[in-house]
This record gives structure tokens, sequence and C-alpha cells, in this order.
């Protein structure tokens, strides 16, 4: 029995840790769908988000001192700057970083955040389905 | 036998595993005359100076400040007021939040460190008194220099401070 265990254990820490890096990964296209299914709840005749909307809101203040392009740039597939600390940040546009909208853990802390920080409440589905097709269209 | 044998593989393979995580090199700050551990016999059942998830989610907007730089009710204050962390949200999930802030209060100063300005607890490490007498000797132009922007841009002079070191010897103040 005891000589069984650790082959089989082995085995089964590695299918459970591959499996749940499966369940948490996502794409932005993922993403993507998912808000829509949020828009369309309370819009029904929903026609769709659009990348124009998202940049404009992406790029605008919203009464409070920053907008996203404060720390992101107005380009958001080149190494963005925190504004207070200058601390570099990774681009955001899909496309230039892999890695941006894949980590539902981290897509949840960063909206709250820095919705929070510009425009003080939380962002709708619709706008943040809006920037994301826009940095979705972004190339370089 | 030979079965025997390759099932000892897997057994030491685990157990190397184990092991190898078990015994990941714990990080220790340096010798500096600004911490409180040099040859402290208190902290003899040493803690690591360093936390994956402290460097992470604290490094994400700006230098994870040392633990050792503040007592732990400023941390324990701080870590419980993310909402609203020095003007911005920096909130976390409560499993994070509560990790980090287990890290810092237990490599916290165990100095009393006052503020310079009466509000207690001290949250800016900067507005330590400790900190204002560390840096008296700093010129009034070398704070107002672009390239320090700001006294929490502990990098900008320390320039091993990512890495936990503030000795005298990496200290370089741009002119």
């Amino acid at each position: 029995m005891l000589r069984t265990i650790p082959k089989y254990g082995l085995m089964f820490i590695t299918f459970v840790g591959l499996s749940m890096q499966q369940v948490y990964a996502q794409t932005p296209n993922d993403l993507l769908t998912s808000l829509q299914s949020e828009v369309v709840k309370s819009i029904p005749n929903f026609q769709g988000f659009s990348a124009d909307r998202g940049e404009t809101f992406f790029k605008m203040k919203h009464g409070n001192d920053w907008s996203c392009s404060s720390c992101h740039t107005d380009n958001p597939a080149v190494t963005g700057k925190h504004a207070k600390t200058d601390k570099p940040i990774d681009p955001l546009a899909p496309y230039v970083n892999a890695e941006r909208f894949t980590n539902p853990k981290k897509i949840k802390k960063w909206f709250k955040r820095n919705c929070n920080d510009v425009l003080d409440r939380l962002c709708t589905p619709q706008e943040k389905g809006d920037v994301l097709a826009y940095l979705l269209t972004i190339r370089n | 036998m030979l079965k025997n044998i390759r099932n000892y593989h897997w057994l030491l393979a685990v157990m190397a595993l184990i092991i190898s995580i078990a015994t990941v090199p714990a990080v220790y700050a340096d010798d500096d005359d600004d911490d409180d551990y040099r040859g402290n016999s208190r902290n003899s059942a040493r803690v690591p100076f360093t936390n994956d998830k402290w460097k992470e989610e604290c490094g994400a907007c700006h230098m994870a400040y040392p633990a050792r730089f503040l007592p732990a009710e400023s941390w324990r204050v701080m870590m419980n007021g993310l909402d609203d962390h020095f003007g911005s949200d920096a909130s976390l999930d409560v499993a994070t939040a509560t990790e980090i802030s287990d890290f810092l209060q237990q490599n916290a100063s165990r100095k009393k460190r006052n503020s310079s300005n009466g509000i207690e607890p001290v949250l800016r490490i900067s507005e330590t008194r400790w900190f204002k007498s560390e840096h008296d000797e700093v010129a009034a132009r070398v704070w107002k220099s672009p390239e320090v922007k700001s006294p929490s841009n502990c990098a900008a002079c320390h320039t091993k401070a990512e890495s936990g070191s503030f000795r005298e010897r990496d200290i370089r103040m741009p002119k």
C-alpha cells in the first residue's frame, strides 16, 4: 500500500494542479462574451460593444484627476507609468501583452481599484466591454 | 525487486519535492543600523523577511517597503484601510490581505516609531521621526530633484532598496 501512494499521490497532485490552471485560464474574448451576456440582462436590444466608445471612455477624465490613460498612456500598446509613483506598468493591449485579461482574479481586482480611482464607482459591464473592445483593436 | 526500486524512486522524488519546497531560501534583511535585528537574540525564531504576495501586491504600484520600517500597529491599520490607500483604491481579497498583513506585522519594527506630526499610528514611513532624523543631512535641493520626486522614492538614492538593502555605501544621491 505504502509503495503505491507516492506514485498515485504524485499523479493526483499533478492532475489537480493542471486542472486548476485550466479552470482559471481564460482569453480576453471569453471575458467579452461574459460581459456581453451581463449587459443583455439589463439592455435586451443591446447592439454590441463599441471600440470607439471604449477609446473615448479610456482617454477622458470622469470627474477625478485621473483617466485610464493617466497611467496606461494614450497608447495602451506601450509600457505605462503609475501617475503617482512612476512605477512602470506593462502594456495593457492583449496583442502586445498576452497575459492581459486572462486571470479572472486580477481582472476583478484591477477593474474595482481603477474604476474607483477614475470614476469613484464601479464600472458597468458595458463600460468594461467597450474598453476591452477598444484594447482588442490595438495592434501596436 | 526491480519494481521495489522503481517505487523507491517515486518516494525519493516526492521527498525531494517536499524538501525543496520546505527549504525555499529565505531572504533576510541586511545588517543595517536602521533595522532592529542585528545580533538580536529576540529574533532567534527567524521569520523570513520576504513574502511572495507582499512582493507582488505591494510591489505592483510602488516599491514593496520593508516591514521593519513601521511598527505592527501601523501595518495593521494600513492593511485594514486598503480601499483608501493614500487616496487610491488598493483593495485586495481578504485571504491575500490577511497573509500580507500577518507577514508585515510579524516582521515589523519593534521600536516605537513616533510620528513627526503627532498623528498616530504613523502610516507614512517618511513621516516617522526616525526617517526624518536619518535623512536630516539630505539637502533640500536633493528632495526637489526630479529624479527623487517624493520621499517615498527610496530607490532614487538607495540603489539597492528594492532588494531590501539601505547601506550607506549603496547610496548615490542625484546631483
